[in-house]
């Protein structure tokens, strides 16, 4: 796992990229890769590494080229079965002068070209470049588990792992993206390509981008999720599927710890996915087992006892960090220069301060059940969806919504009045059903409400920007899916692809220097879990049913059976207590409001004021609407990243010295003088 | 109270408490939840307002969006509630 970043000049009017640049830039994100640096130079291109080991040890540093070193690669991710590619390349007369999975990718790219991206199972963000065709070949995994933000301008073209590396570049405009903010504000994340900062953009997960000599940018799509609809009965019995899936499982668990040249542990949230992954992973190798879990000091989150019950159910030696409101405030302004985007809630805070345990400890790589939700319907919002598309079909009927209280067992516990208004909110757009987004219309309408905020001048321009929807660009085949499976593709490319795995799974994990490794994003998993038909996922109300079956007689029951409990922290009240540290006072003051130019000063301090009247005893004491909740974890997160990123335009800070492991610069010594 | 001045108290209530600005307007029939003004648990904060402010006692079965989804409903259903003999 690793940190990668490069600058590529693609017209030949430019000087070579400065190699102090370079190293700004790979300095800019070295959390990533701690253990050792890499850099390559040409006339032309320039490449930093920054590596996180964990296969192959000893020779596995990059940059690394072919056999006649024309094409060079730097590489951030995995490659999982890199073994069996090795195998079938060197029948092909490929010979490796290591045993990195780095390497098998170089001579599959010769061998496959830009086909070989398909036969990848893994999790990645690359960069190959061609010296001798000139040629830039950037490509991420199909779900987007690695990052990587491309800038091009002028003929030269800048791409890293964060984008903070990029503006490790002095002559790198700094500004937000309406556009950008406005997806954040609606889908949790901005859409790739858009970033949420103008002139970069992020790679599309599952795509190859190649950036050709003539000035000439080809990107193509080699994977979108994508739900079969087969003629006929499926195939497998819910036992033979059931048996299928926990095959794959255990092999992709497996691959996930055995190809890993350093021990892997696991997270165990308490819930079912992490606490199956677990023990796949604990099945897979002898020895000591490390799992971690977040506890709340806050009773309505924790989940301590499930955890316990998992780490011994495994005997595995486990290690718990108790999180506080205090903790989580005191870490939000570096949580944030990690995600580098607004976030809603404050959920990825706990796991920032975990991985700093995971570090601490020793470990550098760990499993985590990330996207079995998505993958086998385990989410709210899918049953949510199933429940408004059969209420739609009798509005006026009181017996169907009464099934949310299956749902939110809450509800059946709550005065009526919370239960009539909950109900009005589900009823929003009922007629809409379906229809493509219907699943997640509450949802985004929901997070909408915070653009209410913005001022009325960024208002302004974002009525004035052609809308970039996530409907529209849906694949053709979207409308024949059943309505589970058209709400599992909008899951996976918004939610999954933009927050649980990037601000809230790599972000954190990185920001300590840990790989985290997805079992049920495996290749294989996730195109056996499409297959399957909605029934087995989803059966009635019953949420990943099939995946219950593949846990049944491994973990404990209690964990299989208990009401699915989202992972949430304190948010609003978090900030907003007495003793809060000042920077939330500061940031949301009217001149820092008014000087990010983002929120409309007024509002934002009426909402800020609210919160902090109802943590200090006023009417409601402690108790946060969602929207107040999520608008403020909002405004402020959106007040750090201006303050992280924008504001801290022109600090130039010399660039620290990294000492390369890997250092090849062709550029001759008399260039040296004129580089840019 | 009459019912332009509760109406009045609302609109206030809505701009202090969920607006937080002077420049949004919300039309008096305008639906609070379907426009998103306010979510189901701000409904509850305004329900516990009316209640306190405008000294009534909701019933569970009145509590229905028909009676609270606009500025125009709450006030013209307070009315009615104030004209109610106290039970």
């Amino acid at each position: 796992m690793c940190g990668i970043a490069g600058i590529v000049n693609v017209a030949d009017r430019h000087a070579p990229p400065s190699a102090e640049l370079l190293t700004s830039m790979v300095s800019a994100i070295r959390y990533r890769g701690p253990d050792e640096y890499g850099l390559y130079r040409d006339m032309r291109a320039g490449l930093v590494h920054a590596r996180l080991s964990l296969i192959d040890l000893a020779t596995g540093q990059q940059p690394l080229a072919n056999e006649d070193g024309t094409l060079w690669i730097v590489f951030n991710g995995e490659i999982f079965n890199y073994v069996e590619l090795r195998q079938e390349l060197v029948a092909c007369g490929h010979r490796f002068r290591t045993h990195s999975d780095t390497e098998v990718i170089v001579h599959a790219y010769e061998e496959w070209g830009n086909d070989c991206f398909p036969k990848f199972n893994g999790q990645w963000a690359l960069a190959l470049w061609d010296s001798s065709a000139h040629r830039l070949i950037l490509s991420r995994d199909r779900i987007g588990v690695r990052p990587l933000y491309v800038r091009e301008h002028g003929g030269r073209v800048w791409f890293a792992s964060e984008a903070k590396a990029i503006f490790a570049d002095p002559s790198v405009p700094r500004e937000i993206d309406p556009g950008g903010l406005d997806q954040t504000f609606t889908y949790w994340t901005s859409l790739a390509p858009a970033s949420l900062f103008r002139g970069i953009e992020e790679l599309r997960p599952g795509s190859v981008r190649v950036y050709s000599a003539d000035g000439t940018m080809r990107e193509t799509v080699y994977w979108r999720p994508s739900y079969p609809v087969p003629p006929g009965e499926y195939p497998l019995t819910l036992e033979e599927a059931t048996e299928a899936l926990s095959e794959k499982l255990e092999l992709a668990t497996r691959l996930r710890v055995l190809r890993a040249d350093v021990p892997v542990g696991s997270y165990l949230s308490g819930g079912l996915d992490s606490s199956l992954t677990a023990w796949m992973g604990r099945k897979a190798k002898e020895g000591i087992f490390q799992t971690y879990s977040i506890r709340f000091e806050d009773a309505e989150y924790d989940e301590t006892e499930f955890q316990r019950a998992m780490a011994a159910t495994i005997d595995s030696s486990h290690q718990e960090l108790v999180v506080r409101r205090s903790d989580i405030a005191r870490v939000f302004p570096d949580v944030i220069r990690h995600t580098e985007r607004p976030i809603l809630r404050t959920a990825p805070a706990p796991l920032y301060l975990l991985s700093r345990l995971v570090r601490d400890s020793g470990i550098k790589a760990v499993l985590t059940g990330e996207g079995a939700d998505e993958m086998l319907a385990g989410y709210d919002i899918f049953r949510e969806s199933e429940i408004r598309q059969f209420w739609s079909r009798q509005p006026g009927s009181t017996m169907r919504p009464a099934l949310f209280s299956r749902l939110y067992p809450y509800l059946a516990r709550s005065p009526q009045q919370a239960k009539g208004m909950a109900l009005e909110f589900w009823k929003q757009g009922l007629d809409r059903a379906g229809k493509p987004g219907f699943s997640h219309d509450p949802r985004w309408r929901t997070t909408a409400q915070v653009k209410r905020f913005f001022t009325e001048g960024l208002q302004a321009e974002i009525a004035a920007r052609p809308p970039e929807d996530v409907l529209d660009g849906l694949p053709a085949e979207f409308s024949r899916w059943d309505s589970l499976a058209q709400a599992q593709y909008l899951e996976v490319v918004t939610l999954l692809s933009g927050y649980l795995i990037s601000s809230q799974g790599d972000r954190m994990l990185m920001a300590h220097s840990v790989e985290g490794r997805f079992p049920f994003l495996d290749a294989d998993v996730m195109e056996f879990c499409n297959g399957l038909p909605a029934s087995y996922k989803l059966a009635g109300l019953n949420e990943k049913f099939i995946l219950k079956r593949v846990a049944s007689g491994h973990i404990p029951d209690a964990i299989i059976r208990r009401q699915k409990q989202p992972y949430r922290a304190p948010d609003a009240i978090s900030f907003v207590e007495p003793g809060a540290p000042a920077y939330v006072a500061e940031l949301l003051s009217e001149s820092a409001l008014r000087d990010a130019g983002i929120f409309d000063a007024g509002a934002a301090r009426g909402l800020y004021m609210k919160c902090v009247a109802r943590a200090n005893g006023a009417a409601g004491n402690g108790v946060y609407s969602n929207a107040d909740n999520m608008s403020l974890v909002g405004i402020l997160s959106t007040q750090l990243v201006h303050h992280h990123f924008i504001r801290a335009a022109g600090d130039s800070s010399p660039a620290p010295r990294i000492e390369y492991t890997t250092l090849v610069d062709r550029v001759p010594i008399q260039q040296l003088s004129g580089t840019a | 109270m009459t019912e332009d001045a509760i109406r009045t108290q609302v609109h206030e209530f809505i701009r202090k408490n969920f607006l937080f600005d002077d420049a949004t307007h919300v039309g008096d029939d305008q639906s609070l939840l379907g426009s998103g003004v306010v979510d189901s648990t701000g409904i509850l904060e305004l329900i516990s307002f009316l209640e306190e402010t405008c000294k009534v006692k909701f019933a569970d079965s009145e509590l229905v969006a028909d009676n609270f989804d606009s500025v125009n409903r709450i006030s013209a259903f307070v009315m009615k509630k104030q004209a109610q003999p106290k039970a």
